[in-house]
């Protein structure tokens, strides 16, 4: 399996704050990477650095061995193989599900508007949401909305798919929906980097867990290593107040 | 249950129509307190006007019916040019707004002078009266005797209007662009998009929608103003009023020329009031997107 991704010696801060401190992360392609950390650990930032939403102050980042973190390369291109999905979903408003999603495809990828909404229209049968093509998201649930943003950052197909916290912003019983999505793409083999609270879903997807606290990954591993027998103290503190919170 | 044959065979409890008498008799008194309050004072303020000693004056003046319907049809051809005048700068004003709106915003470095330019511009016409603005242009460039400078003073009047309404508008769209959250333009540009697609796509169409309440309230203020012109001889509604006015020393048409802006401002402005109060409604249904 060859490196998609790879993090070297990345360093951001901002203002005075150190927000990533020489962190190294590689990414293998069809894995699934899971950053667990408090929040404020850096995980957030770690995703838009790798998605040049945020420039990195030191390091290097590659993208199928070529370096994005190169001020000279040109940062759509790059976008253009990346998926990314938020927190707080970030869907156009003011275009239906369906614009939502056909909108990269058409204008940046070029592909034939009716041919970008048959393959739309796959996508949304596929994760039940077809009668929701033509609705404005604000008449869509929280559940719903996050799987048409999962879908829209799909519909270009990406070489790596960034998942920044996307359950966070959800009434508990719609997260499930969410990530039954994530786990069908992982069964498929889409390679992840994901941000995430649920401890338990983590356990089922994550070919890495990575624990990130002040800006470094602190103890990395398989879910059972990092989860089941934590090593370092500050690991051990975060997943007991995690248990503590009922998220384990 | 709510289906049920208890719903359908429901009658209000007898202390349930004890409580809708007592709700009927205190509105039918408000009622009654309201008319008689409003007969009074109405009628008090109508006594008032009619018994002055002035009023027989004020109405020859100002309200004289017969002079009013012969003035009506001249006035009425002057508002017209108003109307054509607030059109067609309307859509010079749009285009030139956007451009200034959209210069203001980039960050592309080859566009460095015109931002400097387009704020330096924003300045100047949103801070200097229109009025000045109107003489300027109106008499200073035919003085220039330059040729292929037009003399026309409808054009250059209306050039003048939309110089300083493009500074005023291209403030709305720009403030309406920098109010769509970054996660917006960060979800676009994470797809992909580029700056101007971002723009154009994503960003734009939001703040415009979010802007036209008070994109319209500036086009009632440029109907008004248009007004203006008449001071360059333009024959519009304002002019064709004080040439009927200063021949007979009877105010009446000016009164005239006020009833029909109002006939067309006010039922506009109300528009307006409902489009404000349906955006407003539709962005708390929204939510925290």
């Amino acid at each position: 399996m060859s490196n998609v991704l790879e993090l070297v010696n990345v360093r951001k801060s901002f203002d005075s704050e150190l927000v990533l401190n020489d962190l190294s992360l590689t990414v293998k392609e069809h894995t699934a990477t899971v950053l667990i950390g408090a929040s404020g650990s850096g995980k957030s930032t770690l995703l838009r650095c790798i998605n040049l939403l945020e420039t990195i102050d030191d390091g290097q980042i590659f993208l199928d061995g070529q370096e994005i973190s190169d001020p000279l390369i040109s940062v759509d291109e790059v976008r253009r193989k990346l998926g990314m999905v938020f927190q707080s979903f970030n869907l156009f408003p003011h275009k239906t599900v369906l614009e939502n999603i056909t909108l990269s495809p058409i204008k940046v990828h070029g592909i034939a508007p009716d041919q970008a909404r048959e393959q739309a229209m796959v996508l949304l049968k596929r994760f039940d949401l077809a009668d929701k093509a033509d609705q404005y998201p604000d008449r869509l649930s929280g559940g719903q909305q996050q799987r048409v943003a999962i879908i829209r950052s799909l519909a270009v197909n990406p070489r790596v798919l960034l998942l920044d916290e996307i359950t966070s912003a959800l009434d508990p019983v719609l997260v499930n929906e969410v990530l039954s999505i994530v786990r069908d793409l992982k069964h498929d083999g889409m390679t992840m980097v994901l941000a995430t609270h649920e401890m338990g879903f983590a356990t089922q997807v994550a070919d890495e867990v990575c624990f990130l606290e002040s800006g470094l990954i602190l103890e990395r591993g398989s879910a059972d290593q990092v989860l089941k027998s934590p090593q370092h103290a500050k690991t051990k503190d975060f997943l007991k107040r995690v248990h503590e919170a009922g998220r384990l | 249950m709510l289906n049920g044959p208890d719903q359908q065979a429901w009658s209000p409890s007898s202390r349930e129509l004890e409580r809708r008498n007592a709700r009927r008799q205190i509105s039918r008194k408000q009622f009654t307190i309201a008319g008689i309050s409003s007969v009074l004072v109405l009628g008090a303020l109508y006594t008032l006007i009619i018994t002055s000693p002035g009023w027989r004056v004020v109405k020859a003046t100002f309200f004289d019916l017969d002079y009013g319907r012969e003035v009506l049809p001249t006035v009425l051809r002057g508002l017209v040019v108003n109307i054509q005048l607030s059109f067609i700068g309307g859509f010079f004003i749009a285009v030139i707004a956007l451009s200034l709106a959209l210069i203001r915003t980039t960050k592309s470095p080859a566009l460095t002078p015109f931002r400097f330019l387009a704020t330096a511009y924003v300045d100047i016409f949103r801070g200097a009266p229109l009025l000045l603005i109107i003489l300027l242009v109106g008499f200073g460039v035919p003085a220039l005797r330059l040729a292929g400078l037009t003399s026309n003073v409808i054009v250059l009047g209306t050039v003048a209007v939309v110089l300083t309404y493009s500074a005023y508008v291209a403030e709305v769209i720009r403030s309406g662009i920098m109010s769509i959250h970054p996660s917006q333009r960060a979800a676009a540009r994470s797809l992909g998009l580029t700056s101007g697609q971002t723009m154009r796509f994503v960003v734009l169409p939001q703040a415009i929608k979010r802007v036209i309440p008070p994109l319209l309230n500036d086009f009632v203020s440029l109907l008004k103003d248009t007004g203006l012109v008449s001071i360059l001889g333009v024959t519009d509604a304002v002019r064709a009023a004080q040439i009927n006015a200063s021949r007979t020393f009877n105010y009446t048409p000016y009164v005239v020329s006020a009833i029909l802006f109002l006939l067309i401002t006010i039922p506009l402005t109300r528009y307006i009031d409902r489009v404000i109060r349906r955006s407003s409604a539709k962005q708390n249904s929204e939510g925290a997107i």
